[in-house]
């Protein structure tokens, strides 16, 4: 079992009046790869900028192993930060800026060389320790960021929308870069970004936020398979909502939920059922199952779009009541002829289990969910 | 396609601009050299042999003494114009954007006006019976009025007033260029107030120093009309010597090699400050 490294509890942070974070508490566990997900505005940077010590929080608690640092300066807190551009300092060398935070400890000039270059060598950069950092290309500053910030070997790893700046075979390279540094050096990474597939493939954990509340925290499949609230089933992934109702609750752990007129029997969800409940039935475009026109199951639609997208075909079928449903279908070896076209009849079906119930959310959290289909 | 129909235009302005600094700038300026190294002539001003006896006149102690302190006056402006003009402009950097334009636009109204009036209304502060010694004797500070007017402190008082500005604004353009994660990563990396000022701050402003030092430094030691009325005859300026030279002594020679002794010192000025901005890559490589 992990221990808690950091500990926030209460955190409360107001802008001009504006509430920014809302009483939040989080743990975070010794040498996990967190990510703080969500868009912008949602709190994340001021989450992480209270982490680093550059804003002070209006009300709550930060605990670093015990140790009291809500009111501790930057300078005195054992956490390095990653920024967005990376703030790297022009006028000094690529080693001088390794070599920066090393100085300000006042370490044996030896001392900071051997690490520093140890430090340029981990990010495979040693060539460049006399360059400007204008000299290099983003993905070598970004690089070389990284190497000031671990050079100091903190307890913890501050990462601001690292790779936001990047372009994206860039940005792939470096995500799989930086969870082999993570791996390597064992420090807690606490990653903070808008981009959800970029927080899927790289973290232990996900913080969904959203006006500076949790909206979720789990693992990154929970968040995709088993979303907490509309918002995050929104944010996390393209997904279609079907809207179902309870037709009854059956003795056996399981529900008859009315969706399209087709009667489908689901795993009785954790919240409260009662017959004749309104729910929303959510089905990630993975799992639809498109059908012959002729078929049995399902429910009848046309396809309206088709996407080629190498790996999958991903297509949009507008249902009769036009509700859209996005599915996208892996190439099957079997049948290289495989296509569809515009306007062609086809059926709407899913594998039962793999669906996900919601509740009815409040009319302004169901009203922003509907705006984004 | 266009550049074909563009093509008259195009050296229209090219010849309009080479021109200009041909015929007002290079040749004057080498004009002022020739003169600098022609002999004296009360008829015509200059007259051949060439020699370097205006330079050499340079040299002399007299002269080199007015220069010494005419650099020390200009030096102790442009420093005063630094301490003032540093925090004023980071301050400037910190107020709101709306504020901070209305604060530039209030630094500048005073170049609406000439500024030999404006050395004349200091006059009128400075004097024995002006409006600062009547004030403070009116507030019972002093019982005598004190002597301001014609010291070398009312020299420096004036070229400040006159040349404050010019500091400012090159040092507010590097202050609002100075970005805040800089310093945020400073402090990250454990460095304080103090070590983040004078590791990442002062170089990272240097260019905008040196900008203002060399637009104080330099006009500081030429606006002679400011020792003519504000100083007396002990505290001249280099440019009181060139006028001087010119107008009254009729030594061309002489006040053309001044100048042109001017012209390096700020030559040098401005290559340093290239070398500072090509330091923090400004300027590419």
């Amino acid at each position: 079992m992990k221990q808690t490294l950091l500990s926030l509890s209460n955190l409360s942070k107001q802008f001009d009046g504006k509430t920014v974070l809302d009483s939040l508490d989080l743990e975070i566990l010794d040498g996990e790869f967190i990510t703080l997900l969500g868009p912008s505005g949602c709190g994340k940077t001021t989450l992480l900028r209270l982490m680093a010590g550059f804003e002070h929080p209006d009300d709550g608690t930060i605990l670093l192993g015990g140790q009291d640092l809500t009111h501790t300066p930057p300078e005195k807190r054992p956490l390095n930060t990653v920024f967005q551009n990376y703030a790297l300092f022009p006028h000094m060398s690529v080693f001088d800026n390794v070599a920066y935070g090393l100085k300000m400890e006042k370490r044996p000039k030896e001392e900071i060389r051997q690490r520093v270059d140890e430090a340029l060598a981990m990010v495979q950069l040693e060539e460049f320790a006399r360059r400007k950092p204008h000299q290099l290309s983003g993905g070598q500053q970004q690089r070389v960021a990284i190497a000031r910030a671990v050079v100091k070997r903190p307890k913890m790893l501050l990462l601001d929308e690292p790779l936001s700046a990047l372009d994206y075979k860039l940005r792939r390279t470096m995500q799989v870069e930086l969870k082999r540094l993570q791996r390597e050096l064992g420090i807690t990474f606490v990653f903070v970004t808008h981009d959800q597939e970029e927080a899927l493939s790289m973290s232990d954990r996900v913080v969904v936020l959203k006006d500076g509340l949790i909206q979720q925290l789990g693992t990154p499949r929970e968040v995709y398979e088993r979303p907490a609230n509309l918002f995050t089933a929104r944010f996390v992934g393209e997904t279609n909502f079907f809207p179902g109702r309870i037709d009854k609750a059956n003795g056996d752990d399981t529900i008859t939920v009315d969706v399209f007129g087709l009667k489908r029997t689901f795993r009785k969800p954790d919240f409260p059922v009662a017959a004749g409940q309104p729910l929303h039935v959510l089905l990630r475009p993975e799992d639809i199952r498109v059908l012959a026109p002729d078929d049995d199951d399902g429910v009848a639609g046309k396809v309206v779009e088709r996407n080629y997208k190498g790996s999958t075909l991903d297509s949009v079928i507008h249902l009769e009541d036009s509700t859209e449903v996005l599915a996208s279908e892996f190439f099957d070896e079997d049948d290289p002829t495989f296509d569809y076209r515009l306007g062609e009849p086809v059926k709407v079906s899913w594998v039962d289990g793999w669906e996900w119930l919601l509740p009815m959310e409040s009319p302004e959290a169901e009203a922003e969910a509907n705006l984004d289909e | 396609m266009s550049s074909v129909t563009q093509q008259p235009f195009r050296t229209a302005v090219l010849v309009l601009v080479w021109g200009w600094l041909l015929f007002l700038v290079l040749t004057p300026n080498l004009l002022v050299v020739g003169a600098s190294v022609m002999t004296r002539d009360p008829g015509s001003f200059l007259s051949l042999p060439l020699n370097l006896d205006a330079y050499r006149q340079l040299m002399n102690p007299l002269y080199l003494d007015v220069f010494l302190h005419s650099l020390y006056m200009a030096a102790m402006t442009t420093l005063i114009c630094l301490l003032i003009g540093y925090p004023f402009a980071w301050a400037l950097t910190k107020v709101g954007k709306q504020r901070q334009m209305l604060l530039i636009f209030l630094l500048i109204v005073p170049f609406w006006t000439n500024s030999l009036v404006r050395t004349y209304a200091l006059k009128l502060l400075l004097a024995t019976n002006g409006l600062l010694n009547n004030a403070l004797m009116s507030l019972g500070i002093i019982e005598e009025p004190l002597r301001m007017l014609y010291t070398e402190g009312a020299v420096i008082v004036g070229l400040v007033y006159l040349l404050l500005p010019f500091m400012i604004l090159p040092l507010y353009a590097v202050f609002d260029d100075l970005r805040e994660d800089l310093l945020r990563a400073s402090h990250d990396l454990g460095a304080g107030r103090l070590a983040t000022f004078v590791h990442v701050i002062v170089p990272l402003t240097l260019p905008g120093v040196l900008a203002g030092v060399m637009l104080v430094l330099l006009p500081a030691m030429g606006l002679f009309f400011v020792p003519d009325i504000l100083g007396g005859s002990r505290n001249l300026l280099v440019g009181n010597v060139i006028k001087n030279q010119f107008l009254d002594a009729r030594n061309w020679p002489f006040g053309a090699a001044a100048s042109i002794v001017l012209t390096l010192a700020m030559a040098f000025l401005m290559f340093a400050h290239r070398l500072s901005k090509r330091r923090i890559g400004e300027d590419g490589v």
